[in-house]
């Protein structure tokens, strides 16, 4: 039965049903199985199923390899990371060899992280040293200035003392300065210091700590450095100030080296002679160059292995994470006992067959392996994953179905007709050339430059616009097709394919009103009339002409739902189905909205003025009343009260034979025993599967089912035909928007003959336009037409209770990683 | 007594409480500590905790691991997680939060003291230290030579200093005293704590009263037992309990004259809580007790997740992943040194 797409008669058609698919065991003798893997992951049709999905990662047989590509994978990244630090980007993809072996790379990675780490270690050192220099050449400069304004200070002093000495003393001359001055100075004590560096935030706490610890006996001096240091330990960029701390004696000594410690203040050697200090300037200064060209030289030879690395990074990524698939992959085999081969199962197309036996023989043959690797079908019940071959045009249609729920396997696929159905709702809400144009413009732009932004990374938002670029191209073109039939450019009309038909009978109607006009031409051939446009009677026309439109396309739809299901039904040889579910389905919608439907034709074509509400109620309230002025075709009350026993046939005829018909197939099928399976194997399979197979059957569970069931369909009949009306309502709400700007903004403007004031109209008019009409009105036109296509269409017949086929593909998996 | 914090908790407290529940909800299960246990080398245990949330902390690690990396690793993840909660708390959640970190502050000022009597690196000590326990001066702790210079110096800057006024006394610090400041300072600490969480009122009372009650009777029974033999008086130690829980006052009467473990344990066979504790061990043995303990507190813990708008979760979370951490290193030390059999001896299950 899954061969139907392709006997011949009639194109393949992928789309309507998901591909047949069956469930396939290999048997891959263990010395080919890799290279056997990678080639079905090239080739990328078949999902593998977890054979050993009771077994933790590292008890599995391939876990040792998989750790080790975990490995690789790890010194990649230190390589990425290095790479980007230094400045260099991994150049782009180069074309793959497959000639690379994972044994030599890893040993190469190996070799190549090890002299990497030598040469950050080593270039680490040189970079300490060299920023401890260049503290000690800031502590030398900065401290050396407090002593040396210090210094200059206490000379100051001394001469203004030596200047009071000579002069008179007078009251303030401190008492015991003489002679303090002149103690002897082996009894003076000596007072000790450090210098060093500490990071500025930290600086006040260190103020006060170092206070509290030597109470108060203690001078420090900061300065604060301006650039940020970098500092020797953590290599950042710190804030830091200079300081001297002055002390006496040694157990504050301890203590303050101590604190410098914790606070990770730096302390250099520092002396108190200003001949020396020059010295050390010097020598310092010297040195420092010298490090400068031995750093450098060791970050040009780190910069040429960073650039071989990046050179070839690509290539090894790729390889790293391939193998690690195929790892994982070998992973989900369960191994023979013999430990001779390894047997897969999984889900492929059925089409695939042919690759995937070729891929299995070729791989045989490269690995020289005397056994071929064995293909054979497995019968199963278990449900297959729905498959969908889509093209980069009907993918995202595909996804607007599959965001609802992923198609049972072979079910009828709604996103044949969401192509055409889903951008046609939502162009009728959406109506209007002009805006269509915008977006056609724009949908353009990526479909131009697909390949371009394809490679690259967009932003969130542009990346769904740009995936649903033909989706927007299709609305577009949709809504210019409604547009003109609209009549409507920016809520202007034009006169495009012909005069308007109708012309004033004299000179006194005016265009506010349509009693003076008689239709003077042929009806206008395609669309609105624009004379409707700013006639009294514009909105009662259009609203009627929407709202009646609205419920036509709804029956439509919804017929076309339940049509499906027939198709559904007919597929999966579910008669029942068919005759108690799709046909009083049919009957009851058509009696009611289809015979609406044909109602407003018929009074389009006939330009009867009969009430179809009227018409609608009184079919219900009183189906034996003369209809008088509302007959619209002669027999009408006849057919009506034929429609309305028909409608109410049909209800009981969905909910009661169906439930017992399940009841009695049951009970039959277990009256007898089951004829016994063809051969061995599928005996072994089904087994297996036979659990869930059979389920309990409860009647009254199906009874209830069938009972919300057709309540649902009943009054989804009215609430679903009513839902239709949002496309009337959007319309509505789009062409009044747009209106109001054209009119409010534009024309106003443009009525003040100030250029000012018609610049700033135009831009507002535009960003009204762009904001409120192309992306506020594009969304939730979208938002309708989605809701209209996954409920109202949908649940007639959609169960959408599948998964989704995801085949082991090297593709797949470099895409995911990017 | 219930407030009306359900109507108001979520203006602040919603959001972190989401965050708190979602990261209650990684924490390892039981099929995860079942193949945990079956590792054979740290790298299994990497493997294996690479699909957990721990991933993105250890993948970059380069092998050979060491236990010590991995629970370096793990606690990263605590704290990062701890920071990212604190910085999006308004108060009173933020003091609440700060308030959890205390304890690890005690824990870690006993650590670099201790470890400084004994002369050991400073750097050395400050790596050992719980990272969510650290403050600035904290390596200034070294300097101090006395209790009175340790406060002086460093803890009156920190938010300890209120805990230390009762035990302020110029005496030398040796490993006697630095034990009882621990408790000193750990008692004023679980008092304060409780007070805060009464003042909050409403269900975060009702809950942190329960779990911190437990954590003061656990306290006070671990006292009792440690001191038992040693020349600590028994004023002394009734001094070191914390003045609410459930064994207060009448338990702790009773818990300061205890002489052995026996006699302990009778005193908590009287009240129903802990007889359940007790009953599982056998006379004379206090090896278990910790776990047995520790069983209990994770016990209460989960609890806590039952109700909502309250702060406890967040005091629950926190010790959950602790005890998540000291479980993953008991099962990277047995695997490490081939010990596992013993791996299930020290395993606190969460649930």
């Amino acid at each position: 039965m899954g061969e139907r797409g392709r006997e011949g008669c009639c194109p393949p058609m992928d789309l309507m049903r998901s591909e047949p698919m069956h469930l396939v065991q290999l048997i891959i003798p263990i010395e080919s199985a890799h290279r056997t893997i990678s080639y079905l992951g090239d080739l990328g049709l078949i999902q593998f199923k977890d054979l050993n999905a009771e077994k933790s990662p590292f008890q599995r047989t391939y876990a040792n390899q998989i750790k080790r590509c975990g490995e690789m994978a790890r010194k990649l990244r230190f390589f990425r990371e290095q790479i980007l630090k230094a400045g260099f980007s991994p150049a782009v993809r180069s074309v793959t060899e497959a000639d690379l072996n994972l044994d030599d790379v890893e040993v190469k990675l190996g070799d190549l992280e090890a002299e990497l780490v030598e040469i950050n270690a080593n270039g680490e050192k040189l970079q300490r040293t060299y920023n401890e220099l260049a503290e000690y050449k800031l502590v030398i400069q900065k401290a050396g200035e407090f002593f040396h304004s210090a210094l200059s200070s206490a000379e100051a002093q001394q001469r203004e003392f030596a200047s009071n000495q000579s002069g008179e003393e007078s009251l303030e001359t401190p008492l015991l300065s003489e002679q303090e001055m002149t103690t002897d100075p082996s009894k003076q004590v000596k007072l000790g210091f450090t210098a060093g560096l500490v990071p500025r935030e930290k600086s006040i706490a260190f103020e006060r700590i170092l206070f509290r610890a030597t109470r108060g006996n203690v001078f420090l001096k900061q300065a604060v450095v301006d650039n940020p240091v970098t500092d020797p330990v953590s290599g950042e960029k710190v804030e830091k100030n200079v300081f001297a701390v002055f002390f006496s004696g040694e157990r504050a000594k301890n203590k303050i080296l101590k604190i410098c410690d914790a606070f990770g203040a730096n302390r250099y050697p520092f002396s108190e002679d200003l001949g020396k200090q020059a010295q050390m300037i010097t020598e310092v200064s010297g040195r420092l160059s010298e490090l400068k060209t031995t750093i450098d030289a060791g970050l040009v030879h780190r910069g040429n292995l960073l650039q071989t690395i990046g050179e070839q990074f690509e290539r090894w990524n790729f390889l790293v994470r391939r193998e690690k698939s195929i790892y994982h992959t070998l992973n989900m085999l369960s191994i023979d006992v013999t430990k001779k081969c390894l047997v897969a199962e999984g889900w492929s197309p059925v089409f695939a067959t042919k690759q995937i036996q070729d891929a299995l023989h070729r791989a045989t043959q490269d690995c020289n392996s005397q056994v071929d690797a064995i293909f054979q079908v497995l019968h199963t019940r278990e449900m297959p994953p729905t498959y969908f071959q889509t093209n980069k045009f009907t993918s995202a249609f595909q996804e607007i179905v599959d965001a609802y729920g992923v198609a049972k396997y072979q079910e009828a696929n709604p996103g044949v007709y969401t192509i055409v159905t889903f951008p046609f709702l939502f162009a009728v809400m959406f109506g209007d050339w002009g805006h269509g144009i915008c977006l056609l413009l724009g949908t353009l732009y990526f479909i131009i430059r697909e390949k371009k932004l394809s490679s690259q990374k967009l932003g969130d938002i542009m990346e769904m616009t740009f995936g649903g670029r033909y989706v927007i191209l299709l609305m577009s073109l949709f809504s210019i097709y409604t547009g003109f039939i609209y009549n409507e450019f920016f809520s202007v009309p034009f006169e495009f394919f012909s005069r308007s038909a109708y012309s004033c009978r004299d000179l006194s109607c005016s265009e506010a009103t349509t009693v003076g006009l008689i239709k003077a031409r042929d009806t206008y051939p395609f669309g609105v009339d624009p004379a409707w446009y700013g006639s009294r009677s514009e909105l009662p026309f259009l609203n009627s002409m929407k709202m009646k439109m609205s419920i036509l396309l709804g029956v439509a739809q919804m017929n076309l739902g339940i049509i499906l299901s027939y198709f559904n039904s007919k597929f999966f040889g579910n008669s029942i189905n068919t005759w108690f579910q799709f046909i009083p389905q049919m009957i009851f919608l058509n009696s009611l909205f289809g015979y609406l439907s044909v109602l407003v034709i018929i009074k389009w074509c006939t330009g009867s003025k009969a009430d179809l509400y009227h018409v609608m109620i009184y079919m219900f309230l009183s189906p034996t009343d003369e209809i008088g002025e509302n007959q619209l075709f002669p027999g009408q009350k006849t057919t009506q009260l034929v429609l309305l026993l028909l409608a109410f046939v049909s209800v009981p005829w969905m909910l009661l034979p169906k439930p017992f018909l399940l009841k009695l197939q049951h009970d039959r099928h277990h009256g007898q025993y089951a004829p016994l399976p063809d051969s061995e194997e599928s005996l072994q399979s089904e087994s297996n599967q036979d659990s869930h197979g059979h389920e309990e059957f409860e009647f009254s569970e199906i009874f209830v089912h069938q009972l919300i069931h057709t309540i649902e369909f009943v009054l989804g009949a009215v609430s679903n035909t009513a839902s239709y009306l949002r496309l009337w309502a959007l319309s509505l709400a789009h062409s009044e928007l747009s209106t109001v700007f054209y009119e409010k903004v534009l024309l106003l403007a443009w009525g003040y003959n100030n250029v000012i004031i018609i610049i700033v109209g135009i831009i507002i008019f535009i960003c009204a336009t762009v904001g409120v009409l192309l992306v506020m009105e594009t969304l939730s036109a979208f938002l309708h037409a989605l809701r209209l296509h996954w409920v109202e269409f949908q649940n007639k017949f959609y169960e959408g209770d599948g998964y989704k086929f995801y085949p082991y593909s090297f593709a797949l998996i470099d895409y995911e990683e990017e | 007594m219930y407030g009306f914090e359900a109507m108001t908790f979520n203006i602040h407290g919603g959001y972190l409480e989401a965050i708190v529940r979602g990261c209650r909800s990684g924490l390892l299960t039981a099929s995860d500590y079942n193949n945990l246990c079956q590792c054979e080398t740290l790298e299994d245990i990497k493997m294996h905790l690479s699909a957990t949330e721990y991933g993105p902390y250890l993948q970059n690690e380069p092998s050979p691991l060491h236990t010590t990396t991995i629970v370096e690793k793990c606690t990263l993840k605590l704290v990062d997680e701890y920071k990212h909660m604190l910085t999006q708390a308004t108060e009173p959640l933020s003091t609440f939060l700060e308030f959890i970190t205390y304890g690890h502050m005690i824990d870690n000022v006993v650590l670099i003291v201790t470890g400084t009597l004994h002369e050991r690196d400073v750097q050395e000590l400050l790596e050992k230290c719980h990272p969510l326990g650290m403050f600035d001066s904290i390596a200034t702790l070294a300097v101090a030579q006395n209790m009175r210079e340790l406060y002086r110096l460093v803890l009156v800057d920190t938010p300890l200093a209120p805990y230390f006024s009762e035990c302020i006394t110029s005496e030398d610090l040796d490993d006697m005293n630095i034990e009882i400041m621990r408790n000193t300072l750990y008692k004023a600490y679980l008092e304060d704590f409780y007070r805060f969480c009464q003042k909050l009122g409403g269900a975060t009372a009702e809950i942190m009263s329960d779990i911190l009650a437990f954590e003061a009777d656990r306290r006070a029974v671990n006292i009792t037992i440690n001191s038992i033999g040693t020349e600590l008086t028994r004023d002394d130690r009734r001094k070191l309990y914390s003045n609410f829980g459930l064994l207060y006052p009448y338990g702790h009467e009773e818990l300061a004259v205890c002489e052995d473990i026996d006699q302990v344990r009778s005193v908590m066979e009287k009240y129903p809580p802990y007889q359940s504790i007790f009953s599982k061990l056998s006379y004379g043995e206090s090896q278990m007790l910790d776990k047995a303990f520790y069983e209990e507190e994770v016990k209460r813990l989960c609890l806590a997740f039952e109700q909502q708008f309250h702060y406890g979760v967040f005091f629950a979370y926190m010790r959950l992943r602790e005890q998540e951490i000291r479980n993953m290193m008991w099962i990277s030390e047995c695997v490490a040194q081939n010990q596992k059999s013993r791996v299930h001896d020290s395993v606190v299950f969460i649930f």
